[in-house]
């Protein structure tokens, strides 16, 4: 296992931001989600979300939706989810769980975190669970040394923001714009005030997510963050290629090498 | 015992909370601090109670339904909910948020609906306190309550059709929380049920809870006791905790809620949350929720769309947890059976949603009138009126087709209600 924040020092010593990439475990299949995640990981990027499928995902726009539901169709389970963490993080890229909150409760928190823990994973990005509401993750987080990745929002206190640099581990999710995923022709005004916000409430990396879809927009966003989360552009690779696996793999790794390039040409 | 809320809106330490997106935060608080503060300002308390009481028509009567209590034994009454500005409870509760909005200045609502009832009443809310309105619903309940979607775009609200998940009021939910986090900072969202992220479990029974105030003075004025039983009908629960409130502390009141059954809770074609569900999270709260082995949510199914939810008001868990309130499931044939009872001898159409509360009371005062005798009192509300369910009544009793007169479906209700008139007059 290992957290997050090597990959933000990694890339920080090469004087650029990391590349974190997302898609949802068991679309197109679970194994299909696993080669795609491999081809995220060999094209360049830093650290890897799997997303856990949900019924009712509030924060996610059609896109993740879409696969996240077409994989529940096809029957995805909790457990698929830790299989495909195991595959993707012994590629040695850190590899974390997205999800919301429901499925993890009914896991049992304790179980899921010893089971996440032993299958590799870095940890979890909860993104309807608050420092504040979330007591029960945070102490099993503790106990089995996994990251705890919160959001914060342009809308957050100062106060907020503040308490969700000091409660996360490996990195802070910068949700750049007041809306859901999915990918958007120019990024957002309000990223780099709410990164610079988030800098000084605490010394953990900071990435920022929710639009991006093209290496010109990673390096604006690399400018000032530490790290770059793509997540609706890479399941649009793939939702685009239905029913030919081959080419959206060729689509993943097209738009991965663009978006590594993007967070290395990036002036900082 | 203590009912209420804690201040981070946990019920009984562990029902409610807020498991929400932090961009959501901001605005919730801001909620919280304008409630309080509006719930604590006279004038705002007024103002509510004005408009309540000159546009929606509270106080709503409290009927003593007395063919329906001959042939149960027991005295029931009808709190009539019915009777208020555009059919239904709900009116109380957007008026409140309403208000709220217009004292945040803010200037657009947004809403999501199941039946319709709570659209229309978003949408008849937004008109008179000029605010723009969009209306998330279904795609579902959009065919099944036609009607109802044509009053809210007459009464100048956008319905949007919900396409994704089940296609019901979760989903329509799931899409004006969205909504939300786009256009929070001049956007109220007008929470239809007393379920949700805290403060909204607690502000909608609070705006609701004039039902049950007004429901306890009038049985005390009336009758001058306070009813043995009072019974609602509970999808979210807003009606419910509504007239509940007022009886909590009243602990030789029993409290039953009733619980849309569907096909009957073992077929698994139900909504019968509190008594088939598990503790979970969904849509901000923790509460019962009907969901998989995995945690991912069930769809549900009731006749009745208003009821078709597959959570609960955090408050009910708190309540059946705490064993103050008992919730029982309904199905959709006795629902049914009840609605056309209530038409056939008092003259009274009721809501399906209504009509699972009658079909449920109707067992309690049974047993109670022949524990107590004929003055035992079992008060129901009747949260809504059923105009907007007759296109499932049409359907389920096949009314209006020449060939399949209703008559037939009609007449057995009819012949079981004399026949229990006969078997009591008998004893």
């Amino acid at each position: 296992m290992t957290s997050t924040s090597t990959a933000f020092a990694t890339a920080r010593e090469e004087g650029r931001a990391a590349l974190v990439g997302y898609l949802p475990a068991g679309y197109p299949t679970v194994e299909g989600s696993i080669e795609a995640l491999r081809t995220m990981v060999d094209a360049g990027c830093d650290a890897i979300e799997i997303g856990l499928p949900y019924s009712d995902p509030v924060m996610d726009g059609p896109t993740i939706q879409a696969a996240a539901q077409a994989a529940l169709d096809g029957g995805v389970r909790t457990a698929d989810v830790l299989r495909v963490v195991e595959a993707v993080a012994q590629t040695g890229v850190p590899t974390l769980v997205m999800t919301y909150w429901n499925p993890i409760e009914r896991y049992g928190v304790q179980r899921w975190a010893a089971d996440l823990a032993a299958a590799g994973g870095a940890g979890m990005i909860t993104p309807d669970i608050t420092p504040d509401h979330g007591g029960e993750w945070i102490a099993a987080a503790d106990e089995h040394g996994l990251d705890k990745v919160f959001l914060v929002a342009p809308s957050s206190t100062d106060e907020r923001i503040a308490m969700t640099a000091r409660e996360s581990r490996g990195f802070v999710y910068a949700a750049a714009v007041m809306g859901v995923t999915g990918a958007r022709e120019s990024s957002s005004e309000l990223a780099g005030p709410l990164v610079a916000r988030v800098r000084a409430g605490g010394d953990v990396p900071v990435a920022v997510g929710i639009g991006v879809s093209t290496g010109d927009q990673a390096a604006e966003v690399a400018a000032y963050a530490d790290g770059v989360i793509v997540g609706s552009a890479f399941v649009r690779c793939l939702l685009d290629h239905e029913g030919d696996e081959a080419a959206g793999l060729d689509a993943l790794r097209t738009l991965t090498t663009d978006l590594a390039e993007g967070v290395r040409r990036a002036r900082r | 015992m203590r009912y209420e809320a804690d201040e981070r809106g946990y019920f009984g330490e562990t029902w409610g909370g807020r498991f929400m997106p932090e961009a959501l935060v901001a605005a919730l608080d801001e909620l919280t601090d304008a409630w309080q503060e509006a719930m604590a300002d006279d004038a705002f308390v007024v103002d509510f109670e004005r408009v309540l009481r000159d546009y929606a028509g509270t106080p709503s009567r409290l009927y003593h339904a007395e063919r329906l209590s001959e042939l149960v034994g027991a005295r029931v009454l009808l709190k009539r909910e019915d009777l208020n500005h555009t059919g239904a409870h709900k009116i109380r509760n957007v008026l409140g948020q309403a208000l709220l909005t217009r004292r945040m200045g803010k200037t657009r609502v947004i809403a999501e609906t199941g039946a319709g009832q709570h659209g229309v009443a978003s949408a008849t809310a937004a008109a008179w306190f000029d605010l723009d309105c969009t209306v998330y619903m279904g795609a579902v309940d959009t065919r099944r309550q036609a009607l109802n979607v044509a009053r809210m775009q007459l009464l100048g609200a956008k319905v949007v059709p919900v396409e994704s998940g089940s296609a019901t009021l979760k989903d329509a939910i799931n899409e004006a929380l969205r909504d939300w986090v786009a256009s929070v900072d001049h956007t109220a969202y007008l929470f239809g049920t007393a379920a949700g992220p805290h403060p909204f479990p607690s502000m909608v029974r609070d705006f609701c809870r004039g039902i049950g105030d007004e429901a306890r003075a009038q049985c005390l004025d009336q009758y001058g006791v306070l009813p043995d039983a009072v019974a609602a009908c509970v999808g979210g629960g807003s009606n419910a905790i509504g007239l509940f409130t007022a009886f909590l502390e009243d602990e030789g009141v029993e409290i039953h809620g009733f619980e849309p059954g569907g096909d009957g809770v073992e077929t698994g074609r139900h909504a019968a949350t509190i008594h088939a569900g598990e503790a979970g999270v969904l849509h901000g709260a923790r509460t019962y929720v009907l969901q998989d082995e995995d945690g991912q949510t069930v769809e549900s199914h009731s006749i009745s769309a208003g009821l078709d939810y597959p959570g609960v008001g955090p408050q009910h868990s708190w309540l059946s947890a705490a064993g103050r309130a008992t919730y029982t499931p309904v199905t959709d044939a006795q629902a049914m059976e009840a609605m056309a009872l209530l038409s056939r001898t008092e003259g009274i159409i009721p809501a399906i949603e209504s009509a699972h509360a009658v079909a449920g009371a109707l067992d309690v005062a049974r047993r109670l009138g022949q524990e107590k005798g004929p003055d035992a009192t079992v008060l129901i509300n009747l949260s809504g009126r059923g105009d907007k369910d007759m296109g499932t009544a049409i359907e389920w009793f096949g009314l209006g087709d020449a060939e399949e007169s209703p008559e037939a479906e009609l007449r057995h209700v009819e012949a079981d209600a004399a026949s229990e008139l006969d078997t009591e007059a008998q004893q």
